[in-house]
């Protein structure tokens, strides 16, 4: 790259004073410490993340070996599945990945001391607790927690023959519109102090793709948010004071019930507005951060730089007009199938082009199999599995037979949560020296790698298949069909081994977190020797106000690994050009 | 090296999986074969990528594995290799696309001669309605919806008396184009017959559709695809397909509407009496709480 003569420009405002903590409440409690507010969230996110995971076994009990837990009845078990499905997409990946991975990342990675604006960063994370214990207090009232699915589709969800539609639904609706106010004040923050507090030098085509991918996740999720908060009041409305925004005239139990007007695909096509910019909302932040480790663990520049922030960009934008493919089925006019489908399978070319890009990258490069880059092969693995079988939802006609199936269930698994959860490995193998100064067990990470990446892929390879028999989803027991052999049993038996096995390895991971932190290898400087700013920091790990004194100055892209001119195969950003050690010139 | 190793192993066992697994899509008993056909086409081109990518990638890991002597290459960019994989990928998209708009096109646009028949769907059962000998189907509301009329038939639409009403299993003749209008009284539902391919979500206060020609005599599970509560899995109906002989045999069994009416008139006015009651004393608890 022709870095080397990028002119950079003078500081254009003075440094702001940064807030200092007082007392050890306001340091690691009611922190305005972005890197302090990213270890909150994370945690805070696990935490609620590991309940969902239970969920999951419950779930697959009752699938794998029906009629044997009688603890486990079908209005339980619609409660599981909507928990566990709202757990994992909202309060666990996109909590993880913007309030976690944004607020570590982009001050470190952009060469800001924080966050532009702190106080309203702490507000965001407290708000977002605040929309947890709301969600877990929900298993506690009368009626438990709503069982209406994660999309929560009226009528059926404020319906008395739904589990949960006492107190649960209600929690649900009002646990959702804290953690968008939340989030709406952490997203402000990522957004504005990546425009705005750029180290000199750090051009928006400088910025590594990580900074990159939660940027434009960040104001996919501000522009998305609103529509979900809106069908979430208007859907408290219809429940509380009996609106009719979703709710037609119905005759339920025996009654005809006095609305009128209401329309219930309204709700479906407000949801999926927001609902199909989250998938990208989890997966752009992953794409950016997959890119940078393996980059740095192939020792080699990313392939198509230029190329992969663009498709970031473009399938950002794409995102915002393809939610009806979610509705192929859903009754709304059938003529938006064409527009939907089209829509839908152009994206498949910017996102195609940057698992191009990934593979790309390891061609002549110099592979070292860490941990993290395993996590990175298997993302590709599951990322590709997930949007191949994209193409057949997406694909309007070879959808019809395929919704609402396993076959759904298994795609969205593979694509965005199996995915996005090996790119959220990946990022704690490579970044968590740089949290604690330790090394994780390299041994306790193999097997956690080994056990998960195969077992999830026995899990959900073969669970597209049942999907193909046409067993259809959200369902207790199958119980007798015409359809469905007997051998179904015996492979949902096998899965829900499988998910208890690849439970047990995470179990392995918590372990191999908490003591790595306490009594890990002490990790050297830089240890990946990456180029990026968050591992340039004046201390290790970085400190208050992240660069000591002075902050960096950038003068070249974050992928100079193995440029043939220089001595070492890697160049930090901010290392001025004088400084960099060169080959003689051969004459 | 044994990351490269697996993931050939995934190619091979993917393949061999697909090829050997006893659970494929369950045979077809509609004219919606093209449907089938879409899928195919879908999983010759998206397969060929998936175990191209793969491989390539195994190659990859274990070619370029590390050597401490060797550097990677620095090529930060090839401008025309990125445009051929673009390039390369649209075309395929194009081809996944275009059987998958046809079918769509053929999906949404019933024949004309196709008879309508509408099925009803309510917490957690099915219902079905012919148009009678006049052909017509009454017109409906839910403001007509009670015990007695639990079709919510129009009592004053003519079209509507000759209807018949099947609260059991439903019969089809084969070969005979139909096109079913879907109805949900109080959630969603989805109106599911795997071996029918079709599939339609059924919504409280529209009319949706779809159609389809059963061409295999057989008896088929109807089952309920979108989650409607906690009877959602147990929401089960019957659907026999059978030739004009046995159908025109059935036909003659149903009673219509009119003939519903007057029979139940009788036994039900004594009991709308005490529901109304106890309606009154629910209104009044609600007033309270």
């Amino acid at each position: 790259m022709a870095s080397e003569t990028v002119v950079i420009p003078p500081a254009e405002l003075p440094e702001v004073e940064l807030y200092h903590a007082k007392s050890w409440i306001t340091k690691y409690v009611f922190s305005q410490d972005a890197k302090v507010i990213a270890i909150q969230y994370s945690g805070t996110a696990v935490l609620i993340g590991l309940v969902g995971l239970v969920l999951s076994w419950l779930m697959r009990l009752q699938l794998g070996f029906p009629e044997t837990f009688s603890f486990i009845d079908e209005s339980e078990y619609l409660q599981y599945v909507t928990l566990h499905g709202m757990i994992m997409v909202v309060y666990l990946l996109t909590a993880l990945f913007l309030g976690g991975f944004g607020n570590y990342m982009i001050p470190l990675m952009v060469g800001a001391r924080d966050m532009v604006f702190p106080y309203a960063n702490m507000l965001s994370f407290w708000i977002y607790l605040l929309s947890v214990l709301i969600l877990v207090a929900s298993f506690f009232v009368p009626g438990g927690p709503t069982g209406a699915g994660w999309t929560l589709y009226p009528p059926q969800a404020i319906t008395s023959g739904t589990p949960g539609s006492d107190g649960g639904i209600i929690l649900m609706l009002v646990s959702l519109v804290f953690f968008i106010i939340g989030f709406t004040m952490g997203g402000l923050n990522y957004a504005v102090t990546v425009l705005q507090a750029r180290a000199r030098g750090m051009t928006l085509m400088m910025m590594p793709l990580t900074v990159w991918g939660i940027f434009v996740a960040t104001i996919l999720a501000l522009f998305a948010f609103p529509a979900l908060l809106v069908a979430s009041i208007m859907m408290l409305f219809d429940r509380i004071l009996d609106t009719s925004f979703f709710i037609p005239m119905i005759y339920e139990m025996g009654e005809v019930i006095p609305r009128e007007g209401g329309s219930p695909v309204l709700f479906q096509h407000l949801f999926w507005f927001f609902g199909h910019p989250e998938v990208y909302i989890v997966a752009l932040p992953a794409f950016g951060i997959v890119s940078d480790v393996i980059s740095t663990h192939a020792r080699k520049a990313i392939f198509g730089y230029r190329m992969m922030v663009w498709a970031i960009i473009a399938i950002g934008g794409l995102s915002f007009i393809v939610w009806a493919h979610h509705m192929y089925v859903s009754g709304m006019n059938p003529y938006f199938g064409f527009f939907f489908a089209t829509t839908t399978l152009i994206i498949a070319i910017p996102t195609a082009l940057k698992l191009y890009n990934w593979t790309l990258t390891l061609w002549k490069g110099n592979i070292h199999m860490t941990v993290p880059m395993l996590w990175c092969i298997a993302f590709i693995v599951t990322f590709l599995n997930g949007g191949v079988t994209g193409l057949f939802l997406g694909n309007v006609s070879v959808d019809v037979p395929l919704s609402d199936t396993m076959f759904v269930v298994a795609h969205f698994h593979m694509v965005m949560g199996v995915a996005p959860i090996f790119v959220i490995f990946a990022a704690i193998y490579h970044w968590f020296p740089l949290a604690t100064g330790k090394m994780l067990n390299n041994a306790m990470g193999q097997f956690h790698f080994w056990v998960t990446f195969v077992g999830a892929y026995l899990i959900y390879f073969p669970m597209h298949y049942l999907g193909f028999v046409g067993v259809p989803r959200r369902y207790y027991e199958i119980g007798e069909t015409t359809f469905v052999p007997p051998s179904a049993a015996d492979l949902n038996a096998f899965i829900t081994i499988m998910v208890l096995i690849v439970g047990f390895a995470q179990v392995v991971f918590i372990y191999n977190l908490l003591t790595s932190i306490f009594s890990g290898k002490k990790s050297e400087v830089n240890p990946w020797k990456a180029t990026t700013l968050e591992w340039q920091t004046s201390e290790f790990p970085p400190g208050h106000g992240n660069f000591g004194d002075e902050l960096p100055v950038v003068y070249r892209w974050a992928y100079e690994y193995g440029a043939p001119e220089n001595v070492d195969d890697y160049v930090p950003q901010n290392i001025h050009p004088d400084k960099v050690a060169r080959k003689p010139i051969a004459e | 090296m044994l990351m490269a190793v697996v993931l050939v192993l995934i190619v091979v066992g993917s393949v061999a999986f697909h090829l050997v697994s006893p659970w494929w899509s369950t045979p077809i008993a509609s004219n919606w074969g093209s449907i089938d056909t879409t899928i195919d086409i879908t999983f010759w081109i998206t397969g060929v990528v998936y175990v191209v990518v793969l491989l390539f990638m195994a190659y990859c890991l274990y070619r370029f594995r590390y050597n401490p002597q060797r550097r990677s290459e620095y090529q930060p960019e090839n401008h025309k290799l990125e445009l051929w994989l673009s390039g390369l990928t649209a075309l395929g998209v194009v081809g996944l696309l275009t059987p998958g708009l046809i079918v769509w096109n053929d999906y949404i646009t019933p024949p004309d001669e196709a008879t309508e028949i509408e099925v009803v769907a309510k917490q957690w059962e099915w219902g079905f309605r012919l148009p009678g000998k006049d052909g017509v189907l009454g017109t409906t509301n839910i403001r007509f919806m009670n015990d007695e009329n639990p079709f919510g038939i129009n009592p004053d639409d003519p079209a509507g008396q000759d209807d018949l009403l099947i609260d059991d299993d439903l019969h089809l003749q084969t070969d005979k184009p139909i096109k079913f209008l879907l109805r949900a009284f109080d959630v969603l539902h989805n109106f599911y017959v795997p071996q029918f391919r079709a599939k339609m979500d059924m919504v409280p206060g529209m009319i949706t559709y779809i159609w389809l020609t059963p061409n295999r005599a057989d008896t088929f599970d109807i089952l309920c695809a979108e989650l409607c509560g906690i009877g959602h899995s147990s929401m089960r109906g019957i659907v026999v397909v059978e030739n004009v002989a046995d159908y025109e045999q059935w036909l003659k069994e149903q009673i219509t509407f009119s003939q519903s009416m007057a029979g139940l008139n009788k036994k039900i006015k004594s009991e709308v009496k005490l529901v109304s009651r106890i309606q009154d004393k629910q209104a009044l608890f609600s007033v309270h709480d």
